[in-house]
């Protein structure tokens, strides 16, 4: 990769990095952490210009790091006259916001918390305006709305910024998930996710007649993004924010997104009448509505927030028209309207910061009081309000000339009316901003009394307004910046020519009656004021709440409805649903014919198989009588052992009458201390619909299970069978299947069991420090209890069997490489062989002589394993490579030594010291529940019995 | 030998499936286990049925044998779902000794909880 490209990858991730920094800073101090959060900002800021030069000559830079190339996802990034303009602002703006910020919040409020959030979304930010990938482009647009959600509800304490939070985060959620299904719909017309294939297929793209609902869906997305109408109302609410935040996200840069996406997208999408009169018309509408309303906001950042609206309005009503000398407009638009909002809210932060308010009508006079912040917002408003000598002049007048020849629906005043109409209320809303806040008589009833602040906090937007006079009295100054990112959106190469006089046009014209109509409005302000307040207006958020609680109540009828809290009726609706996908498959292509002979069956089978049925009807029938049941259950899984051993499973054999052992033992135990008896309380309509599902149910899945036994299937298991002896040094494939071909599976699941098992522990520690341990003290043993519960002969049994048992196990476990065994049957072998004793000669007697915890054991075998799979790592290989080798050593046959044989080890531990730990668990509630602490073996001890004659 | 292999997954999941539909848990878990008896069979039958045919090498050459890896897959699955059984079986005794009521209807447990210990203070 190229140095550029890696510079560019760098601008890109640096944000992230940094992430972290200012949160971890912040402890060194308050400086510190701004500091570490200028820092990023400032590498990036600086590569960015090292590479503008060669942006600036027409060059397009690009960086690709393969992600996930099977779904045409690439972390791909371009850098174009666009990007560069875009990335500039957000790491520009960045900078002097994190200096702003540094003076403006409180000693309270979490710094480093904040400088996070303001990184993560600067960095979401640059990877919008970067990417050269959509679905990239995707993921970071959703990025901007999460991270601005956590910058907006910021001060968590306040009830307006969490609802300000939620709304912007709904509202442009929502339009990012339309907009997500626009971005697929283009992908798939263009064959592409690569931006820059999309946009040089304009043409295809607009032929296609897929064209409209992608560019709707698009449209929702940028016109949530940027505020248009109607969507508007959630940036006023967004304002609750902290005003650092305000003047970054909602004048610089992400309401800004939505624009660049429209610009960004220009090529591929504009110059079609649906996208004129979708887009222009709503920009116009977004204007003239946003500037009106600003007019009679009394809330400082209301207004500017209106103000805003109005502007990006302008700038999609621009990019509407679809013209090359539209676009030039809205791009210098978007570099002016940045420098000068930005200053405007600034201010405004200055002043509510000083004065303890941003109530319009409890300000004025300030000039006095604060000379520098007056200079500074009296400049920027200026600018806003289209006065000669400002840069915001210089692009209103392009974009009056632009709407005084622009048709709408033939009609040629409609546009440069409104337009012109639109700027008349800028005009006077700007003029607000200065007249009623700064100009007037000094008052004595200000909050808080105001000065200006220091230098710290007045810099950032003084360097603004700086920016917006050079330009204003030099525009030749940005031409480079302006014709590059131009040339970007319109894919053309244009040579636009920024002057202050441009002779006498009709914009000229309706710049004039702008002016002098907006300072006539503003003298009249006072009574349109009132009748503006009388006025019955539509409250957005009142609409929007209503929308919201309709949405809430509707889910949670669906939710009621579906999710009572019975699992049964959650269960219903799972097995319904998925007995008719099974049907919608079967119904879709039908099946092939059988291609397999039915084997023959003999009487025993036969005999088996009439067991298991009657005994799975009884467990049904009779599953009240729960000890019954139980014992049912073990006839239902002795059969199904004895199948699996007729079936050629001898593996499965094994393992299903040891684990039907321990479930069954496991099950009694419980039941020990649950009701014996299922209350009858089923109505016969819930047994006959259960009955009905279950039939429906079990018929699909036997049909099913038929289907596939009589056809053949191309399986993978030659490779199993060829490579089992050569590759992994067993003859049981089956075996070498578990510790070896697919050894990962089992490392997972054996990791699950020892979970299992832990949970149980925990779970059963839980219990006993609750209410449960009180009511367990109280179990009263109504029924007939055994008078020897720890007969001799039994312990005497079993104590024979331990050795014998374990010696099995052993056995199990050697031979499991070769023949049927292995770590799982002989870790439950064991595991049985130790109930045994705990059975015979009760809990505590048998606790006190176990040498090692069951959690050690757990932990030792999964740790056993997962260095087995390591060691391969040594040798060079995968992990969980097995090796073996054959010694022979004189006395005893020649064996095998696999190191496949380790794992099997730790397989073994694992399964015993997580069944073990269950049953242990298990017991501890007996020994709570006021069972009687047995310290002998047995209740009656003939050993002791014939001692205590000799002591006679 | 096919039809009592699909015939008694198909006995084994209807048991299953209208036990899981009771109101209480204890039928709920039996209803569990016959269910991963059948999941368990049905696994296994996907690699189709054959007899003396187990998946160990033989010394002697070309032979025959059945599909191993459906018989690896169920082997594991055996041994999970005894550690599923028996987390839900901690859960139920749990449920059942802290609320005196084994019944699943939550919504119906609580109700009946709440307003009687409300009635009582």
């Amino acid at each position: 990769m190229s140095q550029a490209g890696f510079f560019l990858i760098l601008i890109a991730v640096l944000p992230f990095m940094g992430a972290l920094l200012p949160g971890l800073m912040v402890r060194a101090g308050r400086t510190t952490s701004a500091v570490a959060t200028a820092t990023p900002t400032a590498l990036a800021l600086v590569m960015l210009i090292i590479l503008s030069p060669r942006v600036l000559s027409g060059e397009v830079i690009q960086a690709e790091l393969e992600w996930l190339p099977q779904l045409g996802l690439s972390a791909s990034f371009f850098l174009d006259g666009l990007g560069l303009l875009f990335a500039g602002m957000i790491l520009g703006v960045g900078l002097l916001i994190t200096l702003y910020a540094r003076f403006y919040l409180s000693s309270d409020d979490p710094m480093g918390q904040f400088y996070t959030y303001l990184l993560l979304f600067q960095g979401a930010m640059l990877g919008i305006v970067l990417s050269d990938n959509i679905l990239l482009l995707l993921i970071f647009w959703e990025l901007t709305s999460l991270s601005s959600f956590l910058l907006i509800g910021y001060w968590k304490h306040l009830p307006e910024g969490r609802q300000g939070a939620r709304m912007a985060l709904t509202v442009t959620g929502a339009g990012g998930l339309a907009m997500i299904g626009g971005m697929l719909i283009l992908g798939n017309i263009v064959g592409s996710y690569n931006l820059t294939d999309i946009l040089q297929a304009g043409d295809q793209i607009k032929a296609s007649e897929w064209y409209l609902p992608a560019l709707i869906l698009i449209l929702l997305g940028a016109f949530t993004k940027s505020a248009q109408f109607p969507f508007h109302f959630w940036l006023p609410h967004a304002m609750a924010a902290p005003t650092p935040v305000s003047a970054y996200l909602h004048s610089a840069t992400m309401v800004k997104a939505g624009v660049f996406l429209m610009a960004r997208m220009w090529p591929a999408l504009a110059g079609t009448d649906a996208w004129f009169y979708i887009v222009a018309s709503t920009g116009l509408v977004t204007m003239v509505l946003g500037a009106a309303i600003a007019l009679f906001k009394d809330d400082l950042k209301a207004l500017l927030a209106f103000s805003t609206v109005s502007h990006l309005g302008f700038l999609t009503m621009l990019l509407g028209f679809g013209t090359e000398a539209a676009a030039v407009a809205a791009v210098f638009h978007i570099i002016n309207h940045l420098t000068f909002k930005a200053a405007l809210f600034m201010t405004a932060g200055i002043v509510d910061h000083e004065t303890h308010t941003r109530d319009i009508k409890r300000l004025g006079g300030l000039r006095h009081l604060m000379p520098v912040t007056f200079v500074i917002g009296t400049v920027a408003a200026l600018s806003m309000a289209g006065i000669p000598l400002f840069n915001g002049f210089l692009s209103k007048e392009m974009m009056l000339e632009e709407a005084s020849h622009t048709y709408w629906l033939g009609n040629p005043y409609i546009i440069p009316a409104l337009a012109t109409f639109g700027a008349l209320l800028s005009v006077a809303y700007s003029l607000r901003f200065i007249s009623h806040v700064f100009l007037g008589p000094v008052r004595d009833d200000y909050p808080h009394k105001p000065h200006d602040p220091q230098f710290g906090m007045w810099a950032a937007p003084g360097l603004l307004v700086v920016l917006v006079v050079i330009i204003g009295v030099a525009p030749f100054l940005a031409e480079g910046i302006v014709t590059a990112a131009a040339d970007a959106v319109t894919g053309a190469h244009l040579h636009p020519h920024l002057k202050i006089w441009h002779g006498v046009t009709p914009a000229l014209w309706m710049s004039i009656a702008a002016i002098v109509g907006g300072a006539l409005l503003l003298s009249l302000h006072a009574p349109l004021d009132r009748i503006w307040n009388a006025l019955r207006r539509p409250e957005a958020k009142d609409i929007f709440d209503a929308l919201i609680a309709r949405l809430v109540s509707a889910t949670r009828w669906t939710t009621e409805i579906t999710h009572n809290g019975a699992i049964s009726r959650y269960l219903a609706i799972f097995t319904v649903a998925s007995v008719w996908l099974g049907w919608v498959a079967y119904s879709g292509s039908g099946l092939s014919a059988p291609t397999r002979e039915l084997l023959p069956v003999p009487a025993v089978i036969a005999v088996g198989w009439l067991l298991l049925i009657v005994a799975t009807v009884s467990v049904v029938v009779m599953h009240h009588n729960r000890f019954r049941a139980l014992v049912l259950i073990g006839i239902i899984g002795l059969s199904i052992s004895a199948g699996f051993v007729y079936l050629s499973a001898p593996d499965l054999a094994l393992t299903q009458i040891s684990v039907e052992t321990v479930t069954i033992m496991l099950l009694l135990l419980a039941l020990h201390f649950m009701p014996q008896i299922t209350p009858k309380e089923s109505s016969l309509g819930l047994k006959i619909r259960d009955g009905f599902i279950a039939l429906v149910a079990g018929g699909g899945v036997g049909a099913v299970a038929y289907a596939f036994l009589m056809r053949d299937v191309d399986t993978i298991s030659g490779f199993h069978l060829a490579n089992s002896y050569e590759g992994g040094g067993g003859t049981n494939v089956v075996n070498v299947i578990l510790v070896d071909f697919r050894g990962y599976d089992t490392y997972g699941e054996i990791i699950v069991l020892g979970i299992a098992g832990l949970v149980i522990y925990a779970l059963m520690n839980a219990l006993l420090d609750g209410p449960a341990a009180r009511r367990l003290k109280q179990v009263v043993y109504d029924y007939d209890r055994s008078r020897d519960r720890h007969p001799m002969m039994m312990v005497v049994v079993t104590r024979v069997l331990m050795p014998i048992a374990i010696l099995v196990g052993v056995y199990i476990f050697l031979r499991g490489h070769n023949q049927p065994g292995g770590g799982f049957v002989a870790g439950l072998v064991i595991a049985i062989a130790l109930l045994m004793q705990y059975m015979a000669s009760g809990f505590a007697w048998t606790q006190e002589r176990k040498r090692i915890e069951y959690h050690t054991m757990i932990g030792l075998g999964v740790v056993i394993a997962g260095l087995t799979g390591v060691g391969s790592w040594l040798a060079g290989a995968p992990f969980l490579t097995s090796s073996y080798t054959y010694i022979h050593l004189p006395p005893i046959e020649e064996f095998e030594l696999a190191t496949a044989m380790l794992f099997d080890l730790g397989v073994f531990l694992t399964v015993l010291g997580a069944v073990m730990l269950m049953l242990y668990s298990l017991s501890r509630i007996a020994r709570f529940a006021g069972e009687t602490v047995n310290v002998a073996p047995m209740d009656y001890d003939p050993g002791e019995q014939a001692d205590d004659e000799e002591d006679k | 030998m096919e039809i009592i292999v699909a015939s008694s997954v198909g006995v084994l999941t209807a048991g299953g499936v209208y036990l899981i539909l009771r109101l209480r848990t204890f039928p709920v878990i039996l209803g569990l286990a016959l269910l991963s008896y059948a999941v368990n069979v049905f696994l296994f039958a996907s690699g189709r049925l054959a007899i003396n045919l187990s998946p160990i090498l033989s010394k002697y050459g070309d032979a025959t044998y059945t599909d191993p890896l459906p018989q690896a897959l169920v082997l594991t699955a055996i041994v999970i779902s005894f550690g599923m059984t028996a987390v839900l079986v901690m859960i139920a005794l749990g449920a059942f000794l802290e609320a005196e009521d084994d019944r699943i209807d939550l919504d119906l447990v609580g109700e009946d909880d709440i307003n009687g210990e409300d009635a009582g203070k």
